[in-house]
């Protein structure tokens, strides 16, 4: 039985508490907040034991692994003591805010030999799965565009108490929401070598923007765009869908259905046919022990465990992670460059009339005729 | 109980096969006119419970409904508490202690707010669990309600931190105070039947999916056969049509050729599915015990 302690008690950290426990390879032996008012209720109606501290829990139980689900910065200093104590790790995403921390950790945890693993759970979604299988074996050709969109109703009012509506504390929609479509991108296809044209955008959030949009360029001019809104409350839940387009065909993917469009067949491959070909979540999707909110949050527990059994290297790791909060912070360096200015043409370039003609214009004519607008807007 | 059960999803814009149907449905939905239109049909077809969740548009079903009893008298609700997204997305907001603040009722401040102060302060679980339930019941008020349900998320939330004392309050509160029989829906039945045993919860009430492909039924279709087969617990079918992976007769056949399955729960939108549905049941169960 593998010892397992969780350290932060939101939302995801509750969530983790009842998927491990229900674990059969684990025992929770402790869990941390700062709230004790959760902790007495927890250690009152389950027995768990519970610390306010997470050097104290470190310290008293002996422990195989740990979950780390506290707000975003307070990541690396538990996973720091953590790895220190030669502790395999699970941590929320997103890995820290700091990518140079972050893939210090990174490198701690690998040069120890530990799991590490960060909850970047979209990623256990069966057909994200089935889309990587798919585009690594270049089904629908060379890529060459990709569309990731994150929409979910998380901030639909200019309040907000909690630590996700602070920059300080890793709130926002870039950090919080956008790293899971980055994550899939980086996962599915590459991580992108450049980003251009970030916009952060606020709604109704003071501290932190609410929708982000972005041009991702990678290798071979693929071209990439990113959209992520958590103030749409037209979905009912977060809700992320990645589209790609290739020389041989399209997929459009997310977390219900796999959608794969192919102009030809050239070798036969399982039942694919040319044209559209459906797969839903259904079909996809491998049954787990213990369901609560979806096979993926169990799968990723389940994977966690295995991979301390096994030794075997996570799917989604600090490095991976860190992979994904690099290209949220060049995200947000971009945002803040100056963008190309649309400079109105002026009055006198509308009463330029051009004849009609009957086929179209010599080149020559068109660059004279831009030539003239152009000098006409700057007097 | 009914053999056949109207469920709620297909107005409520939950569909796990596509995104794009459930917007579609969504759209149709917006107005509860066009729910109420479902829900007649499904009354005309000879059913008679709605087992619906608490979203707050159900509030105004409920309102109709009441408003004309003589149109639908035999038409009883099975609520399904709480609706978890409600619960999710503001504690994303809130963090879980103002979600939960922000569900306890607003009037009577000197009553039922300050109970729930309190309730929070002295970590009186029953105390805030039965805030919490009736301001969830209160738009069912004066409605027939028989049983009602803990839904799936809050099930196998509590059932993997293993707080099983809260089925127990669960269970309490409703009887005692609404004179209805607990239901607890699951995606995990036969850990959860094996749990409310313990707690000496006999013969429960469970909805769970049922299906033939074994669609989110955890601890594998082999144990629900096995529970099946005990008789240990009432059994409601959820989600025979694993989403639309299964067509209907196939699915139905699943269900309807064992007996100790009491009743299934299906939603649909239009009043051809719904009536063949309706007879696809019938037909299969009267088939199977030999009628």
């Amino acid at each position: 039985m593998l010892r397992a302690a969780i350290v932060g008690l939101g939302k995801m950290g509750l969530s983790h508490h009842s998927i491990l426990n229900a674990h059969p390879e684990v025992t929770l032996k402790a869990v941390c907040d700062t709230s004790s008012y959760v902790l007495d209720m927890l250690s009152k109606y389950t027995g768990v034991k519970t610390y306010t501290d997470h050097e104290a829990l470190l310290s008293k139980e002996a422990l195989d692994c740990i979950i780390v689900a506290t707000p975003s910065s307070f990541h690396a200093d538990i996973v720091s003591a953590a790895i220190e104590r030669g502790l395999h790790v699970f941590c929320e995403k997103p890995f820290g805010l700091d990518p140079q921390v972050g893939y210090r950790l990174a490198d701690s945890a690998e040069h120890k030999g530990l799991i590490n693993q960060v909850g970047y759970h979209y990623r256990f979604v069966a057909a994200f799965t089935e889309a990587k299988r798919l585009l690594d074996r270049k089904l629908i050709g060379e890529l060459h565009h990709i569309r990731a969109e994150a929409y979910g109703p998380v901030v639909l009012r200019p309040k907000g108490s909690t630590w996700r509506s602070r920059k300080s504390e890793g709130g926002g929609c870039l950090f919080d929401y956008a790293c899971h479509a980055i994550d899939l991108v980086n996962y599915l296809a590459a991580r992108p070598q450049a980003v251009s044209g970030t916009v952060l955008n606020s709604v109704f959030s003071n501290d932190v923007d609410d929708e982000i949009y972005s041009t991702f360029h990678f290798p071979k001019g693929v071209k990439g765009q990113l959209a992520t809104n958590w103030s749409d409350e037209t979905f009912r839940k977060m809700s992320v869908k990645l589209c790609f387009w290739g020389t041989n065909g399209r997929i459009n993917v997310d977390r219900q259905e796999i959608q794969v469009y192919l102009r030809s067949l050239p070798e036969p491959f399982e039942d694919f046919k040319p044209g559209w070909n459906l797969r839903y979540t259904t079909d996809l999707t491998r049954p787990v022990w213990f369901y609560m909110r979806g096979e993926e949050y169990s799968a990723q527990i389940d994977h966690f465990v295995q991979c301390i059994k096994t030794g075997a290297t996570p799917i989604s790791t600090f490095r991976t992670a860190t992979d994904a909060s690099l290209v949220a912070t060049m995200m947000r360096d971009d945002a803040a460059k100056p963008y190309t200015a649309v400079v109105p043409l002026s009055a006198p370039a509308l009463s330029i009339t051009v004849q009609p003609v009957a086929k179209a214009p010599p080149k020559s004519l068109v660059r004279t005729l831009v030539a003239r607008l152009l000098s006409a807007g700057e007097t | 109980m009914d053999r056949i059960l109207f469920g709620d999803n297909q107005f409520f814009g939950v569909n796990h096969m596509s995104e794009e149907k459930a917007r579609t449905q969504a759209m149709r939905f917006q107005d509860t006119a066009a729910i109420i239109e479902v829900l007649d049909d499904a009354y005309a077809e000879g059913i008679r419970t709605f087992m619906c969740t608490t979203h707050e548009r159900i509030s105004e079903v409920c309102e109709h409904i009441r408003a004309n009893r003589e149109k639908y008298p035999e038409f009883k609700f099975y609520p399904c508490m709480p609706y978890a997204h409600k619960y999710a997305n503001a504690a994303a907001e809130l963090g879980v202690l103002g979600a939960i603040r922000s569900f306890l009722p607003e009037e009577n401040a000197f009553g039922a707010a300050l109970k729930g102060g309190l309730s929070l302060a002295r970590k009186d679980i029953e105390g805030l669990a039965s805030l919490l339930i009736d301001a969830e019941m209160k738009m069912f008020a004066d409605l027939p309600a028989p049983i009602i349900f803990l839904q799936n998320v809050a099930t196998d939330f509590l059932l993997g931190l293993g707080f099983d004392e809260a089925f127990r309050i669960f269970a309490n509160h409703v009887r005692e105070r609404y004179r209805a029989e607990p239901g607890f829906i699951t995606m995990n039945a036969p850990l959860l039947c094996d749990r409310l045993e313990r707690i000496g919860i006999r013969n429960p009430l469970i909805c769970t999916n049922l299906n033939k492909i074994g669609f989110r039924m955890s601890g594998g279709i082999d144990a629900y056969e096995n529970l099946i087969a005990s008789g240990r617990c009432r059994l409601i079918a959820m989600s025979v049509f694993a989403s639309g992976a299964l067509p209907p007769r196939e699915a139905l056949e699943y269900v309807c050729s064992r007996p100790r399955i009491q009743s299934i729960v299906f939603g649909a939108s239009s009043r051809r599915n719904i009536a063949q549905t309706c007879g696809l049941i019938q037909q299969l169960t009267s088939a199977s015990s030999g009628a």
